[in-house]
């Protein structure tokens, strides 16, 4: 344990206050002993440092990880190195989490024993992209990190221009709303292209997310490349029954809460029975959310393929377009694999350096894009209306 | 094929010495370069894959990541200095 923990009155009001402090969780693995300890109240004194100097005192990137892989650990430095010793490498180490996240307690204690052996106790539960990040690593310690966590079972994830690691909501574990088996498909694809996870080869990162239904619980269609969300494409089930003892119910105004809500009008109350146009239902889970005794996606299901959403990182932020309005998410997921190889064929042959899938498409334009990768282009991937006035049309198509 | 994987890999790290300080080079860039070199029928896309894959196992290459990832000569290869 070190012997005086760092000075920190800046730091300390953000423990004040009835709000959970990362500044208190960084004091309580600074008590820990051995390197863990000292390189938490190293990690104190640089955040401390930064906010009195109002910059932050980190760089990230250059040559670091394990032998083999290009991708799972982010070099982290501080610029001061001789006044934090014991953070001048403060890698970030990032762990493939399992699908859905679900854990045995027994394997998170090993995880963090893990983490205090060779870390420095501090970790994200979990990171942006889903994994488990393991915060302030030396370079040193990275191979007997990898070589313990590949005894347990685990990998690491991705990083840089590759597939960053694949994530999925709980799906079919816990959600009775999942269309398809969203662990399983996020599980497989994680095993088919462990190349192009582990080796970077694009121009960019490249994210798959699996969500199960509309609700889209792990924001795929704003967070990644490639979003599959699952839907239906017959009729929303409906148990009439209990659509009665919701509205009997009094919790809710059935005409203003779930039918003046729905998006397209495709739903009517006569105040004793509900009538739904499934043609217009644009499946925005309002009303199944509303009443989910009474109502269900239908049988028919399977998922929505689109692609081309980011964050706001180098570029702005995008939403994914629809590519394949209703796939049958199916083991072994062919036709998915197909595409996004397809993709990436087009995409790194022609793609800019940093330039994520979605900004090349609105480089060379979705038709282009779609006729490069083979798929027809159909009603459902217009975003909006043309706003140019002058129409080309193929010679072949005047005649 | 008549080419072999190890020519390839060597064809690669030529590439990667040649350009060590002057410009960092993607898997593809070198991909494309050893397509143009021996011919698609003799080097196509997954087999500069497997050569890209042995200069990493082997320790001759690594990855670094300067806002993107690039593969470069490890800092201690005596081929860096």
């Amino acid at each position: 344990m070190v012997e005086k923990l760092r000075d920190t009155p800046k730091i300390d009001e953000l423990m004040k206050g009835p709000w959970p402090s990362f500044v208190k969780e960084i004091k309580l693995s600074a008590k820990l002993s051995g390197r863990a300890g000292e390189r938490a109240n190293d990690l104190l004194g640089v955040l401390e440092r930064s906010y009195n100097d109002k910059i932050g005192h980190w760089k990230h990137g250059g040559i670091v990880g394990v032998m083999g892989y290009g991708g799972g650990v982010i070099g982290r430095y501080n610029d001061l190195p001789e006044e934090f010793p014991k953070v001048a490498h403060f890698h970030t180490v990032r762990v493939n989490q399992p699908s859905g996240w679900f854990y045995k307690t027994d394997v998170l204690r090993k995880i963090c024993d893990l983490w205090e052996k060779h870390g420095s106790g501090v970790t994200n539960m979990h990171g942006s992209t889903g994994d488990i990040i393991l915060l302030g690593c030396a370079t040193e310690d990275l191979e007997p990190v990898f070589a313990d966590l590949t005894e347990m079972g685990f990998d690491l994830g991705g990083s840089g221009s590759d597939v960053r690691t694949p994530s999925a909501c709980c799906g079919m574990a816990r959600c009775e709303w999942a269309c398809y088996d969203t662990m399983g498909a996020c599980h497989d694809i994680t095993q088919t292209f462990q190349d192009e996870l582990h080796r970077p080869a694009f121009p960019y990162k490249y994210k798959f997310k699996f969500a199960g239904c509309p609700n889209d619980c792990v924001a795929s269609v704003a967070r990644s490349d490639m979003s599959i969300i699952g839907t239906w494409r017959d009729d929303i089930q409906m148990d009439a029954a209990a659509v009665s003892e919701y509205a009997q119910s009094g919790k809710f105004d059935m005409q203003a809460d779930v039918v003046g809500r729905c998006p397209t009008g495709c739903m009517s109350w006569d105040g004793q029975k509900l009538a739904i146009d499934n043609r217009n239902c644009v499946k925005c889970m309002h009303c199944i959310n509303a009443m989910p005794k009474a109502l269900a996606p239908g049988r028919d299901r399977g998922a929505t393929v689109l692609l081309g959403s980011k964050a706001p990182i180098v570029g702005g932020a995008l939403l994914s377009s629809v590519m394949v309005p209703f796939l049958k998410m199916e083991p072994p997921y062919e036709d998915l694999k197909e595409l996004a190889e397809a993709i990436w064929d087009l995409w790194g042959e022609h793609g800019k350096n940093r330039e994520r899938v979605g900004e090349f498409i609105q480089r060379i334009g979705m038709s282009n894009f779609l006729e490069q990768i083979g798929l027809d282009p159909i009603p459902e991937m217009v975003i909006q209306p043309r706003t140019n006035p002058y129409i080309f049309f193929e010679t072949e198509e005047e005649e | 094929m008549s080419v072999s994987e190890d020519q390839v890999a060597e064809a690669m790290y030529a590439m990667i010495k040649e350009y060590h300080g002057k410009r960092n080079l993607k898997a593809l860039d070198l991909s494309k370069a050893m397509i143009e070199k021996f011919g698609e029928e003799e080097c196509d896309k997954k087999f500069c894959k497997k050569a890209i894959r042995q200069l990493i196992d082997s320790g001759r290459c690594t990855y670094s990541y300067v806002g993107g990832s690039y593969i470069v000569l490890p800092p201690d290869s005596p081929d860096a200095r």
